[in-house]
């Protein structure tokens, strides 16, 4: 047996696909490459950022999408002291959900502020764009305080 | 509407390292233990179904592999949900509904200690607004605490509370990970681990493994024990966590209702946050006379896809034991309490 020849062969453990982000999304993205972002305005005046197809409440189709922000306003946020190494940043930084100016939700995302006595809820934070934009959500690096 | 019943629970003791046995060597000895309690024979056991998830392995499918310690041979009927075992329990008991089987068996495994179970969570977020973000489990969950904390003067004493309450209750559980006499002042004099989460908000990271049986009332075996499924329902939020009030659980609300949560004297609430435990108890409308989490919930043994089918289980035990007549069990998926299940069950 010690004299049977070995086989080997590349294997590379890959999943190779294409997804369409769909007709809302894919424009969310397109458009916040230019640094615009778009929210969906359902009739009754609710406004969703990030967008959606469909109304999460009633489950009713809604397509007019409306420019936001691009400032909006701290609803809640945490303070990482010890970033992990899929945090945006590797110094310490808050998490905070913010309520962009047009938008009735809040969307994720990081802010890079001083330190948690730098953060409160109600604080006014804008968007600090990525240099290269292509067409995803952290073209928009983080927010920072409004006025920093 | 058929009366269905549990009739045995099984689990692994939980910890934060399973060394010594694979998944399969787990399910092998919940599975055993709980059909053997059920005074049922293995092969009169109608259906299968269980819950976990791929990504706690790493491995697609990896969930195929567990039903070697099922032993399924002759063939039998088996489904998998990427959920909880609550949820498991739950298709089982709609497979009995449709009259397609009469007995079942559920049962979940997970072994949280393969991997960073943090960052593994962040695969269950949107994958594209959310995900890319980098964002973990605690921090999501940390950004329900400070909108909590925001509102009507709620304090992190109080969330302080519920930790120190859970793993004192865990002192009497043999099955619990993290028990013990803990002091609310000095929990919080230690430093903040996502701020405002402290560590002790935080559930610790399990390995382990549960196992029910249950039967319709016509195929429940002389001798049994059985404890009746009086009521259960599971509703959904939203998935962005910035759509939804996070400071409420109207799905858990509407599910209580549904299910039929009152009279109660116990409930087992799977709340893997302080805070969380606090929300739910305001959704159910809990009374201070309902006892919260003999076993000591989700802060003292918190098995990814496994810790909502064992308050359940546990449930069941303390209603075996004689300490309860009727109670509650809820399950909750996803981030920030964004799916929950609750269940009533009450002694024969």
């Amino acid at each position: 047996m010690s004299d049977a020849p070995r086989y080997s062969a590349e294997h590379v453990l890959r999943y190779d696909y294409r997804r369409s982000l769909g007709p809302v999304l894919a424009r969310f993205f397109t458009e916040l490459r230019d640094q615009k972002i778009l929210g969906t305005q359902a009739p009754d005046g609710r406004v969703f950022v990030p967008p959606v197809e469909y109304d999460p409440e009633t489950g009713e189709a809604l397509d007019e999408l409306i420019e936001v922000g691009p400032a909006g306003t701290v609803t809640s946020w945490a303070w990482v002291h010890e970033p992990r190494a899929q945090h945006p940043f590797d110094r310490p930084f808050a998490w905070a959900l913010i309520q962009l100016d047009g938008a009735t939700t809040s969307l994720v995302h990081a802010v890079d502020a001083d330190g948690p006595e730098a953060m409160k809820t109600g604080m006014r934070v804008k968007p600090r764009w990525s240099a290269e934009r292509i067409g995803q959500i952290r073209d928009i690096e983080c927010f920072e305080p409004e006025g920093a | 509407m058929r009366d269905v019943a549990i009739l045995s629970f099984a689990q692994t003791p939980y910890k934060r390292r399973e060394s010594e046995r694979t998944e399969v060597q787990m399910v092998l000895s919940v599975v055993t233990d709980a059909v053997e309690k059920s005074g049922l024979p293995k092969s009169d056991i109608g259906f299968t179904c269980s819950g976990s998830s791929d990504y706690l392995a790493g491995q697609s499918f990896a969930f195929v592999g567990a039903i070697d310690g099922l032993g399924a041979w002759p063939p039998i009927a088996e489904s998998h949900v990427e959920m909880d075992g609550a949820w498991a329990l739950y298709e089982a008991w709609i497979k009995i509904q449709t009259g397609m089987c009469n007995t079942a068996l559920a049962f979940s495994f997970g072994r949280a200690s393969m991997g960073s179970l943090p960052e593994t969570l962040n695969m269950q977020l949107d994958p594209y607004t959310l995900g890319p973000l980098g964002i973990d489990s605690i921090s999501m969950a940390a950004l329900q605490a400070r909108a909590w904390l925001d509102q009507d003067n709620h304090t992190e004493r109080q969330m302080a509370e519920v930790a120190v309450r859970s793993r004192k209750n865990a002192l009497n559980n043999p099955d619990a990970q993290l028990k013990g006499d803990f002091e609310v002042e000095k929990l919080l004099s230690e430093p903040y681990l996502i701020e405002p989460l402290h560590k002790h908000d935080c559930p610790p990271i399990t390995d382990g493994a549960n196992a029910v049986v249950i039967a319709a009332a016509d195929a429940v075996p002389s001798g049994a024990n059985p404890v009746w499924i009086r009521g259960i329902d599971h509703r959904i939020e939203p998935h962005q966590p910035g759509f939804r009030d996070l400071t409420q659980s109207p799905s858990t609300k509407l599910a209580g209702e549904k299910a039929g949560a009152t009279r109660l004297d116990i409930a087992e609430l799977h709340a893997p946050f302080t805070h969380q435990e606090l929300i739910l108890r305001d959704a159910l409308g809990l009374d201070d006379d309902v006892r919260i989490n003999p076993s000591g919930g989700a802060l003292a043994a918190n098995p990814m896809m496994v810790a909502g089918l064992t308050r359940m289980g546990e449930a069941c035990r303390e209603i075996w034991a004689g300490r309860a007549k009727r109670a509650l069990a809820h399950a909750t998926s996803g981030h920030c309490l964004q799916q929950n299940l609750v269940c009533v069950l009450e002694g024969d």
